[in-house]
């Protein structure tokens, strides 16, 4: 019989020391990364450091920002809603008719339109959480059965047109800049600000952490977790109809494409700026950087002139590092 | 023939195996006994390759072997039937015998399952089991399951040559009266294939089996008597031996508790396959001790309390009344704090900051309309932090990053500043230094002062003797015995393992 000698009992004792520059590389790599693509682009295109191109590009984030942090509280709890695009969709749509039914102008009674949509989504939320909580099926399951629901809702309700809306007064959303940047901007930090109050000062945005970072925990200090579930689908679902009204401020249309590739950028957006898939780490300023990383590398690749599916390809490197970087790979030991 | 040879295992704050030496011959069956914490898995888990000594060597036939992992481990012929049953259930018999080793039956890259499973219906007949070995795993018994455990690890026979060692963690556990004795049959027969390290904490069962039996205590090995040697009176007070130190647990605190005031009550309540016909009243200022092996109903009864399990029959009443809906929610509302015997898993949130942990059962007391004061809880952190000197350089810390003593204070102080006055701990010295446990005993004593009552579940009998008023020791669900503790006039942990096993 053969002698097995050790060779590997004494390398693990630099460890600590690594653990904590990893904790900090982990926080700060997402913004880092934003200020090396925005260095190489404006190295190599001056015109990228501009107010005008950064108004452009922050044009395109904003309803992609507003999905993205709705889907963050709900990738915080671990789970995954998948149920944006219908989401949006619907609630376009739903605001479109409201809006032009009202008067059509914001000056009437057509501005309730607002808080309609914004209504609409918070109840297909809820119902999505219901179905993932009551009916205990896997998150991402349900929203995106959810998702292709609202989809074919949206369909339905437009027959396939598209609406337009041209009050000046909402589309002033779009046109009215302050300090050169567009109102929208300015609305969309306003519900990125209320939605870092949700997530730092309210029972809430706490107990998001709390299942996120241990369910077992969470429901043995008597939390209500299935609420918690439920009122955080419902919550995201607000912040996609909040998305829908500046995509639709932003073009002007409201159609069932409305809601097209909110999927994949918001989720791209939240997991690149470092909030973690199976949850309790993280957060709506991850998810702002994540987002102007996505929305720079789309803008700077336009603006150094590459075609448009090299873009597609280094957002899922981006992807796959950002997962690679944020994943403790000794502490878990089964990936399915 | 396998030796270990003044082996040494540390743990951080613990000294799990100290200069352990064992040896088992060819065709012995050796028993292992001890508490539980006296280092048996430790142990086991050296000799079958999952832990790597610190210290002393392993033997076998006289050449050192050192082990990476349980697999280099099998390839010396040492296998291992687990107590929780490690066969993957939706697999059949022949694939859970083979599994991992199916190269032997590939042909031109597929599995020949005919000649899979003819290997397969070899092996179980080496356990007399007579069962196709197509049938999926599920459907078996328990005790079926066992023996195609014992058939697996047997195909070491064929795949090296030297001798075998077999390790059976708490084999009988699961297994009825006929069924332990089909089982030790068949040991005893093989034993002409290989030699058997028997774990129970069945003392009778060790006795009738094993040809010697080894007596582990605080990680040493305290005593090895053979067979015919072997009593179990003898075996038991060597198991737990050693005058307790009345300074250490605070007896000298302990006060009598308020008998006219009950804060919980079970009253012949049963949880099917757990616990059955438990009674006790736990009152103000009590210390109740839930004493009893690994299995015996502890932690259900625990769970119960905390409504995590709905009894099957029998009342719990909580403060006079029963729940209303049986949840945790319901308990903690009650005035019940929980301390899990997993930190880790059920005690505080990694990621979350020291005072987060803290409010985590009582954000409501925390917050108006859903938002929360945070600088409210930061001052009730901070007190705490002071009244408990948990260390922890501010209040802001990841609650992950504190030592094990300072989590399970921060878990204290969560139930304690929320008003809870039923507080259940499950080991909550478990895999603490001595100067944190003793800490824990000082709040213990502070708690039960207070008014609360307290069932506990110790980590080792010395400990349940010392801290308690009361203790009802288990034994496979049933209650044995009640002791009533009065400081002084304690029974000794003799007295208590008698009733255990």
């Amino acid at each position: 019989m053969a002698t097995l000698q050790s060779t590997t009992t004494v390398t693990t004792r630099a460890r600590p020391r690594a653990a904590i520059s990893r904790d900090a590389l982990l926080k700060w790599a997402p913004l880092l990364v934003l200020l090396v693509l925005c260095a190489i682009f404006t190295l190599m295109e001056p015109r990228f450091l501009s107010i005008r191109n950064f108004a452009r590009i922050l044009i395109a984030a904003s309803p992609a920002l507003m999905v993205a942090v709705g889907v963050t509280f709900i990738i915080i709890m671990g789970s995954i809603d998948l149920s944006m695009e219908g989401t949006v969709s619907v609630c376009a749509v739903a605001f479109a008719f409201c809006f032009l039914w009202l008067g059509g102008t914001l000056a009437s009674w057509a501005w309730l339109a607002i808080p309609f949509a914004m209504l609409v989504g918070g109840l297909l939320g809820f119902v999505n959480g219901l179905i993932h909580v009551r009916l205990k099926i896997p998150s991402f399951m349900a929203s995106l059965a959810m998702g292709f629901v609202g989809t074919g809702l949206a369909m339905v309700m437009t027959g396939g047109d598209r609406i337009r809306i041209e009050d000046e007064l909402f589309r002033s959303l779009l046109t009215e800049r302050i300090l050169g940047f567009p109102l929208m901007v300015y609305v969309a930090g306003l519900f990125l600000l209320l939605g870092w109050f949700i997530q730092t000062r309210t029972t809430l945005g706490r107990n998001f952490y709390a299942v996120g970072g241990g369910e077992d925990l969470a429901v043995a200090s008597g939390l209500n977790v299935a609420r918690v579930r439920v009122l955080g689908y419902t919550l995201a679902g607000v912040f996609f109809a909040v998305g829908a009204l500046l995509a639709v401020g932003r073009i002007g249309i409201a159609e069932t494409a409305t809601g097209n590739n909110f999927m994949f950028i918001s989720i791209t957006a939240v997991v690149v700026g470092g909030t973690a898939l199976w949850g309790g780490i993280g957060g709506v300023w991850n998810t702002l950087v994540g987002v102007l990383i996505v929305f720079v590398i789309d803008n700077g690749m336009v603006v150094i002139g590459l075609p448009g599916y090299v873009q597609d390809g280094v957002l899922g490197i981006l992807v796959i590092l950002a997962v690679i970087l944020s994943t403790d790979r000794k502490s878990i030991s089964f990936v399915k | 023939m396998y030796q270990l040879n003044k082996v040494d295992k540390k743990f951080p704050g613990v000294h799990a195996l100290k200069s352990v030496d064992f040896t088992i011959g060819r065709g012995e069956i050796v028993g292992l006994v001890g508490e539980n914490g006296a280092g048996k898995s430790t142990l086991m888990k050296v000799i079958y390759g999952a832990y790597q000594p610190d210290g002393g060597t392993i033997t076998i036939g006289g050449k050192t072997v050192r082990f990476q992992n349980p697999r280099q481990a099998m390839d010396h012929g040492i296998g291992m039937v687990f107590q929780e049953q490690s066969l993957i259930t939706n697999l059949t018999v022949a694939e859970n015998i083979f599994l991992g080793f199916e190269q032997q039956f590939v042909r031109w890259g597929v599995i020949d399952w005919k000649a899979m499973n003819a290997a397969a219906r070899r092996q179980l007949a080496k356990v007399r089991l007579d069962i196709d070995p197509a049938t999926v795993t599920s459907k078996l018994s328990f005790a079926q399951r066992q023996l195609v455990e014992l058939a697996k690890v047997l195909t070491l026979e064929e795949r090296i040559d030297g001798d075998l060692v077999i390790l059976l963690d708490e084999p009988t556990s699961v297994l009825a009266r006929e069924e332990v004795e089909l089982l030790f049959r068949l040991v005893r027969e093989l034993t002409s294939r290989a030699s058997f390290i028997f774990v129970s904490h069945r003392m009778d069962e060790v006795l009738e089996l094993s040809d010697r039996i080894y007596v582990m205590k605080d990680g040493a090995v305290v005593d090895v008597v053979a067979q015919d040697a072997a009593e179990v009176e003898a075996i038991q007070r060597k198991m737990v031996g050693r005058d307790i130190d009345k300074e250490y647990y605070r007896e000298q605190k302990q006060k009598p508790y308020d008998p006219s005031k009950v804060l919980l009550s079970f009253d012949r309540v049963s949880l099917e396959g757990r616990y059955e016909d438990i009674s006790f009243d736990l009152h103000a200022g009590e210390v109740l001790c839930l004493v009893g092996t690994e299995g015996a109903g502890r932690e259900a009864i625990l769970r119960t309390v905390f409504g995590l399990e709905r009894p099957t029959s029998g009342r719990v009443s909580v403060k006079g009344a029963p729940y209303a809906r049986t949840n945790a929610q319901e308990a903690v509302a009650r005035g019940v704090g929980y301390v899990p015997r997993e930190r880790k898993v059920e005690g505080i949130v990694n990621g979350m900051t020291v005072y987060e942990n803290m409010t985590l059962s009582q954000m409501k007391k925390y917050s108006s309309g859903g938002i929360l004061r945070i600088a409210e809880e930061r001052a009730l952190a901070e007190e705490w932090i002071r009244r408990l000197s948990i260390k922890t350089p501010d209040v802001h810390k990841d609650c992950g990053g504190l030592s094990g003593g300072n989590q399970q204070k921060v878990v204290l102080a969560k139930w304690r500043s929320g008003g809870s006055d039923i507080i259940l701990l499950d080991h909550p010295t478990r895999g603490l230094d001595i100067g944190a446990k003793e800490d824990v005993y000082d709040m213990i004593r502070e708690m039960s002062d207070a008014g609360a009552g307290i069932v506990l579940v110790a980590d080792t009998l010395e400990e349940a003797i010392g801290l308690s008023h009361t203790i009802l020791v288990l034994r496979d669900g049933v209650a044995r015995k009640r002791f009533d503790m009065a400081p002084g006039d304690k029974p000794s942990l003799y007295d208590l393992v008698h009733h255990m096993i």
